[in-house]
């Protein structure tokens, strides 16, 4: 987390002691195996004796929080954090399933919770229509993308066939298309506008925040990804964008399982349901398509960072807008949109829109 | 009593009732006792989740257990601030950056605060009392104070300012962590 | 009500609260969680003369998720607190999310994105076994802390030995806040813990972890509270007596408590610092009218009175006893009976806090409500290791 913040606030040219006026961190207990997770905070983003507060939600919606205060007006300068330290986690089944209601969904069987996933896969897959090859692209298109990316370290060179063969673990959701846990922390400094073109020629606006949640019950749910698709209305009516089909030029969206992210680019409205399966194979998410899709490599080639992943994909956005993004540098881009997933069993999701 | 000075055009009008001049109005829920959960009254589900973490000391804390290995209390110094830090951190919070060299710290302390507890972690009675103290280390800055037990002492004897030195396990039973050191015991009684 | 939907987007407004509600009260209440949050929210949203489908967005506060047994218990709880089908977010800031909940729900209102927001808190202590302190092995430092096998009391009783010594106060002096707590409590209906006791039951009650005693300790409870917090141009149409929030803070010391001399909460004097920057309040002794500082400890109260400057360091104790702190002095404390004489559902207690000051202000406190005329009051919460403080000050003068 230290030097995660120092790297930061060493970009925004800011001290945290002094210019700071309030820091957010984004964590959950249990993910923490701690109690009180803001307890733990303070000293490494300099916030000891500062105003700081935890919200239980990705970083997306640590994003929200901040927006919200600067345009309060009770602060200039938001400081956003959150980590993933899923290494500490041994049990990490048991931890979902400690979040699966305990009445009701809690004791049915004793498999690992990621069966959730594979029915949503399987309803979402019959509806749409959507092949196993059209998924297994996915994953392909992901972590072949994150071989660019330096701070990916799940990147891949594989074929559908690779991708097909790997063991149905919660059929038909197969292994290679569930991310793996990795560790990593990211942290943002947020400005007002006077602020910010103070300390900066070039910031990158935080255009539209938008965040949703749909209901608790994982059993009563649309399975439709509808957080996603209101949490994008509110954001792009926020960021003014009436057609996200043509205004949005590239996008990192959730793609922990991999038919996520077709459900999510399809809830964000960059294309049509029926259409994606002939969109995927003619390459249109690709790096080098119409419409580039996770060019970092998403959380299938960077890792499930846990309530970090809205942090993973609002920094590439960032990166890319800023043209730091290295080899993985699209052209032409002015807006790009973050979207997560709070994810299993979860029914909420965050979707922030960013612009120069 | 109905609000006079809501504007005609509005949309609602106010509603005032006389119970609300005294809130909460009522107090909805459900009291249960202990005996209705034992006496099987009340449905209830009983889960035990397993949970398992193993978390990093991370670096400071790593070199801090080593030296508690070895006998040894370490602390941190940080040049801009100059206070000397236990237990030791790899950055100063103050001035928000990296610390500057160890420091051995000595085995003595003095007892800046204390409580004696009949109560163990999950409020179950203890046969004997523990006598949990916040030890200021000699050596360190004022105030800096770590958390332990002490021990070789009768509680009505603990006061605020007691001199206390660190009673140590075996060096072969230690194992680098916190209970290296068994308790501190008082280096002097007040008359 | 005119159908309110839609973003806004101004800048600093005015946020109201227009209605609260709260449930019982106990150590173990039948409902669930979800159950919980409904009830006090039905009685907020009665209050305010709103419905669900008026809500833009739901703030939820609740208090670490092993008490309930459920990772992720914002998700859990949102049906119940309203959250289904629109923008709902969680914030946990230890104990003190019972004033930092509706904090962020004010940030929620004045940020100009929504006009009515729900604050909801719940607490359920009683589902963890075998008692609520096992959830709070937890807060400690794994490595140099947890072998040690601490109880959550050891920092209390540890605080409360250090005021003691550096303000030369007696227990006596402390017992006065939980009897007049307790008596205070009689008038509320959701008290778990009301009753007449004495300064000597106090000092003769079992010892838990001295100086701490059973009575000077607030109960683990079960029970959930609500607040509904609307844009001004809102808050005029459905009441006559909205209450105005009109400063906010909050403050996070650091996680290195053995380093900090106990006997001051510094971190609760920097977040009234902001609270009354923000309010334009510069002698709060005299115009700060009511107070719900936290208590779930007894000397707590009196630690708190000082870190808010409403006392001198040392002085709090004497205003107790001369009876400056009764519902018919000078400066009313806890008004309500407090975590003490109500009980301690954690987040939930905003009941006792935020909710409590809103009802004085409006008149609407029935027994409960002070003697005095009352214009500005001041409620505050702490949380975590000693950590953090957060601070809410209203007003029921028009802005």
């Amino acid at each position: 987390m230290y030097e995660a913040a120092v790297r930061a606030y060493e970009d925004a040219g800011i001290n945290p002691r002094k210019d700071v006026d309030s820091f957010v961190t984004c964590a959950e207990d249990f993910y923490e195996g701690f109690a009180i997770f803001d307890e733990f905070v303070p000293d490494q983003l300099g916030a000891m004796l500062k105003p700081t507060c935890t919200i239980c939600a990705d970083f997306l919606y640590g994003l929200a929080t901040a927006y919200m205060q600067i345009k309060a007006g009770l602060a200039d300068i938001v400081v956003v954090e959150a980590h993933s330290k899923a290494s500490d986690i041994k049990t990490f089944g048991n931890v979902i399933k400690h979040a699966m209601d305990p009445i009701w969904l809690r004791p049915i069987g004793s498999a690992h919770p990621y069966y959730l996933a594979g029915l949503e896969m399987r309803l979402y897959m019959h509806g749409r229509g959507i092949r196993e090859e059209d998924i297994a692209r996915v994953v392909v298109k992901n972590r072949g993308n994150a071989l660019l990316n330096p701070s990916a370290p799940y990147a891949a060179k594989l074929t559908i066939e690779d991708v097909l063969s790997s063991p149905k673990v919660f059929d038909p959701l197969k292994k290679a298309e569930i991310a793996e846990r990795a560790d990593g922390c990211v942290v943002f400094v947020l400005a007002s506008d006077e602020v910010a073109r103070r300390l900066t020629d070039s910031p990158v606006w935080l255009r539209g925040i938008g965040w949703w949640s749909e209901t608790s019950g994982y059993d009563t749910a649309s399975f439709s990804a509808l957080y996603a698709y209101k949490a994008a209305k509110m954001a792009y009516k926020m960021a003014g964008i009436t057609d996200p089909a043509k205004e949005i030029d590239f996008a990192e969206v959730d793609d922990r399982f991999a038919f996520k992210e077709l459900q999510h680019i399809e809830a964000l409205g960059l294309a049509k349901g029926p259409d994606l399966p002939a969109l995927i194979s003619g390459g249109y998410f690709e790096k080098d398509g119409e419409k580039p899709v996770n060019v970092s490599g998403g959380s299938l080639g960077c890792g499930n960072l846990l309530e970090c992943t809205g942090g993973q994909k609002a920094l590439e956005v960032v990166l890319q807008l800023r043209r730091e993004a290295g080899r993985r540098q699209l052209d032409d881009c002015e807006i790009g949109v973050a979207q997560s997933w709070r994810y299993l069993p979860t029914n909420s999701g965050a979707v922030a829109v960013f612009g120069v | 009593m109905m609000a006079s000075s809501a504007p005609s055009s509005a949309p609602r009008a106010v509603k005032k009732m006389d119970w609300l001049r005294a809130c909460p109005p009522y107090a909805p829920g459900t009291y249960v006792r202990e005996e209705d959960i034992r006496g099987e009254k009340v449905t209830f589900i009983e889960d035990r989740p397993d949970l398992r973490y193993s978390w990093t000391a991370g670096q400071a804390i790593s070199r801090f257990l080593n030296g508690l290995k070895e006998g040894k209390i370490y602390g941190v110094k940080c040049n801009k601030c100059r206070r000397i830090m236990v237990p030791p951190r790899v950055f100063c919070e103050l001035c928000y950056k990296p610390i500057d060299e160890w420091v051995e710290l000595k085995d003595t302390g003095t007892v800046l605060t204390f409580s004696i507890s009949y109560v163990g972690p999950d409020a179950e009675p203890l046969p004997e009392p523990v006598i949990p103290a916040v030890i200021e280390v000699d050596g360190a800055s004022p105030g800096m104070g770590i958390l332990h037990i002490l021990g070789e002492v009768k509680p009505e004897d603990v006061y605020i300012g007691m001199r206390v030195k660190a009673v140590w396990k075996d060096e072969k039973e230690r194992e680098g962590a916190i209970t290296d050191i068994k308790y501190w015991k008082p280096l002097e009684m007040r008359r | 009500m005119e159908k309110i939907s839609g973003l806004k987007f101004h800048k600093k407004r005015n946020v109201a609260i227009v209605g609260a509600g709260m449930t019982l009260w106990r150590r173990r209440l039948l409902e669930t969680g979800r159950e919980l949050s409904y009830l006090a929210v039905k009685q907020a949203l009665e209050e305010a003369g709103l419905t669900l489908d008026d809500v833009e967005a739901v703030v939820m506060g609740s208090a670490p998720d092993a008490f309930d047994g459920v990772h992720i218990k914002g998700d859990y709880l949102l049906d119940g607190a309203g959250g289904s089908d629109r923008p709902y977010v969680r914030v946990f800031v230890g104990g003190g999310t019972a004033v930092f909940a509706p904090i962020a729900g004010y940030w929620h209102v004045a940020s100009g994105l929504f006009d009515v927001v729900l604050v909801v808190c719940e607490e359920k202590m009683s589902s963890v076994h075998p008692h609520a302190q096992t959830a709070f092995r937890n807060i400690w430092d794994p490595i140099l802390e947890r072998p040690l096998k601490p109880n959550l009391t050891w920092i209390f009783a540890m605080e409360m030995r250090r005021y003691m010594e550096v303000n030369k106060v007696k227990h006596e002096d402390i017992a006065l806040v939980a009897v007049k707590n307790k008596k205070n409590a009689l008038d509320h209906p959701c008290a778990q813990l009301p009753g007449r006791i004495t300064v000597e039951d106090v000092l003769k009650s079992e010892p838990i972890a001295l100086p701490v005693r059973r009575l000077d300790i607030s109960p683990p409870s079960d029970g959930a509270a609500a607040l509904v917090m609307v844009a001004e141009h809102l808050a005029r149409h459905l009441t006559d007596e909205p209450v105005w929030v009109t400063g906010v803070g909050w403050c996070l010391d650091t996680t290195w408590w053995t380093n900090r001399d106990l006997y001051f909460p510094r971190y609760v004097a920097e977040a009234a610092r902001m609270a009354y920057k923000m309010a334009h309040i510069t002698d709060p002794r005299k115009q700060i009218d009511v107070v719900e500082p936290y208590d779930p400890f007894d000397y707590k109260e009196l630690h708190h009175l000082e870190g808010l400057g409403l006392a001198k360091k040392g002085e709090a104790p004497i205003l107790t006893r001369e009876g400056v702190t009764e519902r018919d002095g000078d400066l009313p404390v806890c008004p309500s009976g407090g975590l003490l004489g109500v009980g301690n559902p954690i987040s939930a207690a905003m009941g006792v806090k935020a909710c409590e000051i809103y009802w004085q202000l409006a008149y609407r406190a029935g027994k409960r409500q002070v003697k005095k005329e009352v214009t500005t009051g001041l409620c505050q919460a702490w949380g975590d290791l000693m950590q953090i403080g957060t601070v809410m000050i209203m007003s029921n003068k028009r802005p």
